[in-house]
């Protein structure tokens, strides 16, 4: 998984459909961030961040329990243990550093679960930096947990409630934000989507999940890589970083989609939206569908380019977990290992669960990227699992 | 159906010593939406641009998300709305404004000759920058739809005057770094951005975003072409005007042009 094409593209998915406005910010975004990228100086203060601030590296886990009850060897990528509970502040913490460099002192975020906000809130915490959270109304109510930890964190949270009042809506109040304030704010965009650069520059801030896998898992696997790597797919941040890590070895990649917000199903359909062309759940004039899941981390109609392109070349299957079997996954991982996952996350363990001796053979090595830890969720799970 | 062509009545009116005044009216937002457009017409519109509804317009404030969520709730669909406009005969250029997921779920062809069916003559698609354009701005001439390309005050110099270059219609010059909706006073910007574009373009310069009001049209044609007045106008119709009355606001503001701009400085316009 390498850079682009130069207009930003990968295969014929990608580009940059942003408002005049925001073309000169998305250039200066695309320079800034080569630049950075090739400076081992910016390297060494992002991993030195992510090290000492962060918790990384985060460890591998793999699970007796569980694996003995599925037939195959499991294995968990822990990023429910960095801080602020996912892998969300990898990608971040690089944007912010980046903000820096180009002068910006002001964040402005979407969420939809609320840990990309909660990790932006607490960046901009860190280096000292306003910041502005939009997130939807159907979200801050469920996620209310995470609307006050951005709030202890020094963030305004704008509340959006337009449209289906989810993350589709708070992209678009963000990027209207960000078109009245590109002056002095940075758009920190929470997952692989988004114009070019975006894509690319947050599957690269979030490649240290994978890289750092594929060296835990040859170490625990006597050198050898996992049979299938399996990642939830919102945006498709912590997938993509994930893959970028094993793109290259002999395994199965799988993102597992909620099934309500499923771009790469049957309802995706090439098209446009937040400046990037990939797939996305439209109807048949074009207007966008909304998104239906319990997770509101992947309620989201769309997917990151790279994504629908990795799948147009066979490199990776996209695959979709139901609201039913993601809560009993996530009970399942919460009895059988004591971890409780985030829901994002359950999505990817429940497709493992549910195909474990069947698309998966028994006896597989599978490694599951737990991309969040589950706190944000109790209260909701409480009231599903009633 | 007669299509008036867009640039040649826009040059020529220009050429007259007229400012331009292009009104915004999204398709469907209320169930006489062609009697607006016809009521625009007759109060001195040089054009008038056509809002196609989108779910997720990103360029556009509350007063038009509001508009295009009833128009969609009304069930306006792209099709439905030109196949409307086709037989109106309104008698002044159309402009279509809308999102690019419309124009490439249609596809480019199908699309523009949608559009010139409608007799529609031009189209802006805000979310369409020079780079991603090539394409659909290649169809739409082959269609004989002018596409109007947007500049804005980020733009630097050099990629101004190439996508004055590449524009047809007009430039549409965004007057405020922001998403559509009234101001209650002229940006600095506005003004700026359009002195900086006149020697730049061969074609009208007309600024549009936060121009809301007769006075604010008649300062900012100091040094533009013309103006595009967009929420001021969606906002009367959301709060229940009737067309006549929505339309008086196209009527003050030309009346006001009219009487009272006169440039401060003559300012060269570019050849091309
Ligand atoms: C824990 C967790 N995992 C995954 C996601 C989805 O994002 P992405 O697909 O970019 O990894 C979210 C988004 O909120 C999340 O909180």
């Amino acid at each position: 998984m390498g850079p682009p094409g130069p207009d930003g593209r990968f295969g014929s998915f990608g580009g940059r459909y942003v408002p005049e406005s925001l073309v000169p910010a998305c250039e200066e975004l695309a320079a800034a961030f080569e630049a950075a990228w090739s400076d081992a100086g910016f390297h060494e203060e992002l991993d030195t961040i992510l090290r000492v601030y962060g918790g990384r590296p985060t460890p591998v886990t793999p699970c007796r329990r569980l694996s003995e009850q599925l037939g195959v060897r499991l294995l968990l990528k822990r990023e429910d243990l960095a801080h602020t509970g996912s892998h969300k502040l990898n990608n971040v913490v690089g944007q912010a550093l980046l903000a820096r460099r180009m002068g910006k002192r002001r964040l402005v975020a979407e969420t939809g679960a609320g840990q990309h906000g909660v990790a932006t809130a607490t960046a901009a915490a860190l280096f000292g930096m306003d910041c502005t959270v939009y997130m939807g109304e159907v979200d801050v109510e469920r996620q209310a947990l995470n609307v006050f930890r951005m709030q202890l964190l020094g963030a305004e949270v704008r509340t959006v409630s337009s449209g289906s009042r989810t993350l589709k809506d708070a992209v678009n109040e963000a990027m209207r934000d960000w078109v009245a304030t590109v002056g002095h704010s940075h758009y920190c965009l929470g997952s692989v989507m988004g114009p070019h650069p975006y894509p690319w520059m947050v599957r690269e801030l979030q490649r240290v999940v994978g890289e750092e896998a594929r060296a835990q898992c040859r170490e625990l696997l006597d050198g050898a890589d996992p049979d299938w790597v399996v990642a939830c797919v919102g945006g498709g941040s912590n997938a993509a970083g994930t893959f970028a890590g094993f793109v290259d070895t002999e395994a199965y990649l799988v993102g597992v989609e909620a099934a309500g917000g499923a771009a790469m199903g049957a309802g995706g359909v090439p098209g446009v939206l937040h400046g990037m062309a990939s797939r996305l759940l439209q109807d048949e004039q074009g207007q966008i569908l909304e998104a239906k899941s319990i997770s509101a981390g992947l309620d989201y109609p769309g997917i990151g380019p790279e994504h629908a392109h990795l799948a147009e070349l066979g490199r990776a299957r996209y695959e979709q977990a139901h609201d039913a079997e993601v809560l009993a996954a996530f009970e399942l991982l919460a009895r059988t290992e004591g971890i409780i996952a985030a829901f994002e996350p359950a999505h990817a363990l429940a497709w493992v669960v549910r195909e474990a001796g069947r698309t998966v053979p028994l006896g597989s090595t599978v490694l599951v990227t737990l991309s969040g830890r589950g706190d944000k969720d109790v209260a909701q799970a409480r009231e599903l699992l009633g | 159906m007669t299509r008036a062509a867009l640039e040649s009545t826009l040059l020529a009116r220009r050429g007259a010593g007229r400012k331009l005044v292009v009104p915004y009216v999204t398709a469907g937002v209320v169930a006489d939406w062609l009697q607006v457009v016809r009521a625009l017409a007759a109060a001195g519109a040089d054009a008038v641009e056509i809002g196609l509804p989108f779910s997720d317009p990103m360029m556009d404030g509350p007063t038009i998300q509001e508009a295009s969520l009833r128009a969609l709730e009304r069930g306006t669909t792209a099709p439905a709305a030109l196949a409307a406009l086709a037989d109106a005969d309104v008698g002044v250029p159309l402009v279509a404004m809308t999102y690019y997921n419309i124009v490439y779920r249609a596809g480019h062809r199908r699309f523009a000759r949608m559009l010139a069916d409608a007799g529609v003559s031009g189209a802006i698609v805000p979310d369409l920058p020079l780079e991603e354009s090539a394409p659909w701005r290649a169809e739409a001439e082959a269609a004989g739809v002018d596409g109007v390309l947007l500049v804005a005050p980020s733009t630097p110099d050099e990629r101004a005057r190439r996508i004055c270059a590449a524009s047809r219609g007009f430039v549409y010059a965004v007057g405020v770094m922001g998403v559509t909706g009234e101001r209650a006073a002229l940006a600095d910007s506005a003004r700026q951005v359009a002195r900086r574009l006149r020697p730049l373009s061969r074609l009208p310069v007309c600024v549009g975003v936060g121009i809301s009001t007769p006075e604010q049209a008649v300062e900012v044609c100091r040094d533009a072409d013309g103006v595009v007045i967009g929420s001021a106008l969606v906002h009367r119709l959301l709060e229940g005007a009737d067309p006549t009355d929505a339309a008086a606001l196209v009527v003050d503001v030309r009346r006001a042009l009219d009487e009272r701009v006169e440039s401060d400085e003559p300012v060269e316009t570019g050849r091309g």
